[in-house]
């Protein structure tokens, strides 16, 4: 058991209710109809009446995954892509104006 | 052997055995494929083993010191002067706690790397690299000598160095390796500047003699952000992170494992000046400060950045970044808050959750990188969108692929849910809106590795690929086993392993008394 | 004053060795940057440890008439610039070897070409 400020976690207790909640899923599961075969029209895809594509054309690139996301965040994005120049010099710069950021940041305070 | 003896010279021995072994590689390298696979072995085991070993006296309360050249290792101080000279080696709970992090990455990464590299030239040289990488890094840890920590730093950065670059035959691994070298070499010489200036002062090199001696004067605060701006470059936080992708992409997946370890080496460099140099004579709450918004930066910025990778190494590189982004966050806090009523109650929570966030960190993420390289391993791309299916195939490397991601996206019951609730409890103290954040960068990470998975292991089989050799699986499941384990008993870990770690840390006075007052 | 002076030529090193880095885009180039700002650190180092009068400290050789151990230097910078020095040319190998390979690789040492990783 480890103590946190709030409280406590154990994560002995939270795989037992974790057993617990899965065999109460499994008794409702249980209770449904046993004759059900899982074949028929129901377990087919429908796409507004086409033809179903193979399964190797389907797969969702990862290029494509989050798209709308990045698409709400573009200007966000624009931003940190024309940070990450790759540039070396760059690299070096920004270490050298977060020093000298560091050194304002840690003299300033003694003066206010 | 005299067990006494063991251990009272072992933090000598856990430097000096894999220095002599790198060495003596070559020569093995010479006999046979096999001795030398062996060799390199059994020393990572044997160095485990007395890391192990030494651990276990260190959390039981006794800081071990070591004093390199004198007669009796205990005498710090020698008779004719009045200040440590030689080099000490101070080995308290957080320095041994991060040689077990370093010991047991580079283990897993040795085994993995038996398969791994076998088609690869060089593998003499690799391993030889492979074993200075972890002097460097338990060097860094176990030392406290402020000039031999620079020269640990330089030893790591050499050998981070030459395996960043280890496939030559590509450009990209020579150009990732360039800007680590350029990057790390200018830091270097900025923590020797700052050594200098601390040194100009007090004339003095130990840390513990300097802590005691430190007056917190103009120069030293010079020093103080020539340091915490080096390390906390060297530890990859946002701003000062461009290299950690480039690095960590290009370099042979057990590397970039290993190279995880050795950016938490740096960062417990960061701390231990922070805390155990500087300590209570710092302007607490600004450095505290900053330390919390490099925290918060990285969180963010590594962990949106890591969404649209497609690089599958790149993409977790950047979640390197966003999990230190935790740490540098949990620590900060405890900084922000050292020598404060609140420390006790939650301040010291919060820095346990830091410092359990370095270990959890070091395991789970050494293992997405990984399954990164196995699936490299089989398909030689890094490319997402080339990706797809592998899970019909490569069944053990998705297992372990999903408790990593599991892990790292602070799941329960995984370690990274225990170190994550002891952050955003203890942060939620201080402000809010710290912890809201640290929530939300905890669900983008889980949407990033979604893709990952989704991308890699899902959709209809695409590849004819066999699962990777049993050594790679071995060095992965080393790691998987440590994570199931953190994760089923976080009160123990915390309670015996974390809690000393972050009370030395937090103790200055103790540091000191250790050297100076015995 | 005059004992000021290797301090100013220290901060002028630094800031000449920082220039070349930032600004020169050829990749030799700030490999000798890099080598400047260490040169810098090592007068730095050279220049505390220097005493006036002061002998080195070998018992053997020793003048007559020096007072042991007020007369004699403590050799600790010299030990701290020697292992620099010894770091500093194998970074500087390291560095300048990279730099061929990058140009095998790549057909130039302009930094602003050298940049397949990104973003």
């Amino acid at each position: 058991m480890l103590r946190t400020t709030g409280g406590y976690w154990d994560p002995v207790l939270w795989i037992i209710a974790f057993i617990v909640i899965a065999i109460v899923a499994y008794i409702i599961r249980a209770m449904g109809r046993g004759d059900y075969s899982g074949k028929g029209e129901q377990t087919k895809p429908y796409i507004s009446g086409v033809e179903e594509p193979e399964k190797e054309m389907v797969h969702i690139r990862a290029g494509n995954i989050y798209w709308g996301f990045m698409e709400s965040m573009k200007g966000y994005y624009s931003t940190m892509m024309k940070i990450h120049t790759g540039l070396v010099n760059d690299y070096i710069s920004w270490f050298v104006g977060i020093s000298a950021l560091l050194f304002i940041f840690i003299f300033l305070v003694e003066v206010i | 052997m005299n067990t006494d003896w063991l251990l009272q010279h072992s933090p000598a021995l856990i430097i000096a055995l894999p220095l002599l072994a790198a060495f003596l590689m070559p020569v093995v390298d010479r006999i046979s494929r096999k001795a030398r696979n062996v060799f390199a072995i059994i020393v990572l085991i044997v160095e485990e083993i007395l890391v192990l070993f030494l651990a276990y006296d260190v959390f039981g309360g006794n800081p071990h010191i070591y004093t390199m050249g004198a007669a009796n290792p205990l005498t710090t101080v020698p008779a004719q002067a009045a200040v440590p000279i030689r080099i000490v080696l101070e080995v308290d709970a957080m320095g041994i706690f991060m040689a077990m992090i370093s010991a047991t990455v580079c283990l897993a990464a040795g085994i993995y790397s038996l398969a791994f590299i076998e088609e690869e030239k060089g593998k003499g040289k690799y391993y030889t690299l492979l074993l200075l990488i972890l002097v460097g890094m338990l060097g860094m840890e176990l030392t406290g000598d402020m000039f031999n920590l620079f020269v640990f730093l330089e030893v790591l950065t050499i050998a981070c160095t030459a395996l960043i670059a280890y496939r030559s035959n590509t450009g990209d691994a020579v150009e990732g390796a360039f800007k680590f070298l350029i990057i790390s070499s200018i830091a270097a010489l900025f923590v020797l500047f700052a050594i200098a200036l601390l040194y100009a002062q007090y004339d003095l090199l130990n840390m513990a003699a300097l802590a005691s001696a430190i007056q917190y004067s103009n120069l030293d605060k010079i020093a103080l952000v020539l340091l915490v701006a080096a390390f906390a470059m060297k530890c990859g936080s946002v701003p000062m992170h461009f290299w950690t992708p480039d690095a960590y992409s290009v370099a042979p997946a057990s590397i970039t494992a290993i190279l995880v370890a050795a950016s938490q080496a740096s960062l417990y460099a960061l701390f231990r000046v922070c805390f155990s140099l500087y300590g209570v004579t710092l302007n607490l709450s600004t450095i505290g400060g900053a330390l919390i918004i490099f925290g918060l930066l990285s969180m963010f910025v590594g962990v949106t950045m890591a969404l649209p990778q497609k690089d599958i190494k790149r993409l977790m590189a950047y979640h390197a970044i966003s999990q230190t982004g935790y740490m540098l966050l949990g620590v900060g806090v405890g900084l922000y808050l050292l020598a404060k009523p609140e420390f006790s109650t939650y301040g010291i929570k919060a820095m346990e959750g830091g410092i359990f966030h370095i270990i959890n960190h070091a395991m789970y993420k050494g293992l997405l990188f990984l399954t990164s390289g196995a699936i490299f391993y089989r398909l030689k791309t890094r490319n997402l969108n080339e990706m797809g299916g592998l899970g019909h195939s490569m069944k053990w490397t998705a297992i372990f692929f999903i408790i990593g991601a599991l892990a790292i996206a602070g799941i329960p019951p995984f370690n990274g849910f225990a170190s994550k609730l002891l952050i955003y409890e203890a942060a939620y103290k201080v402000s809010p809106i710290l912890s809201i954040i640290a929530m939300l960068v905890s669900i983008l990470t889980l949407a990033s590795f979604v893709k990952v998975f989704h991308s890699a292991f899902m959709g209809p089989k695409i590849y004819d690929v066999e699962e990777v050799p049993k050594s790679m699986l071995a060095g992965m499941a080393v790691l998987t086993f440590v994570i199931i384990l953190f994760g089923l008993f976080p009160g123990w870990v915390v309670g015996n392993i974390v809690h000393p770690a972050a009370q030395a840390l937090a103790d200055q006075a103790a540091y000191i008394q250790a050297v100076i007052g015995g | 004053m005059i004992y000021s002076i290797p301090f100013y030529t220290v901060i002028i090193l630094i800031l000449v060795g920082m220039y070349a880095m930032i600004f020169r885009r050829n990749l030799i180039k700030m490999a000798i940057g890099l080598t400047i700002v260490e040169s810098a650190v090592n007068l730095f180092l050279v220049t505390l440890g220097y005493r006036e009068g002061g002998v080195a400290p070998i018992y053997t050789n020793l003048p007559s008439g020096i007072k042991i151990p007020e007369g004699m230097v403590l050799p600790v910078p010299q030990a701290l610039t020697l292992t620099s020095i010894v770091i500093g040319v194998a970074i500087l190998a390291l560095m300048l070897s990279l730099s061929i390979m990058i140009y095998r690789h790549y057909g130039t040492l302009d930094s602003k070409k050298v940049r397949r990783l990104k973003e």
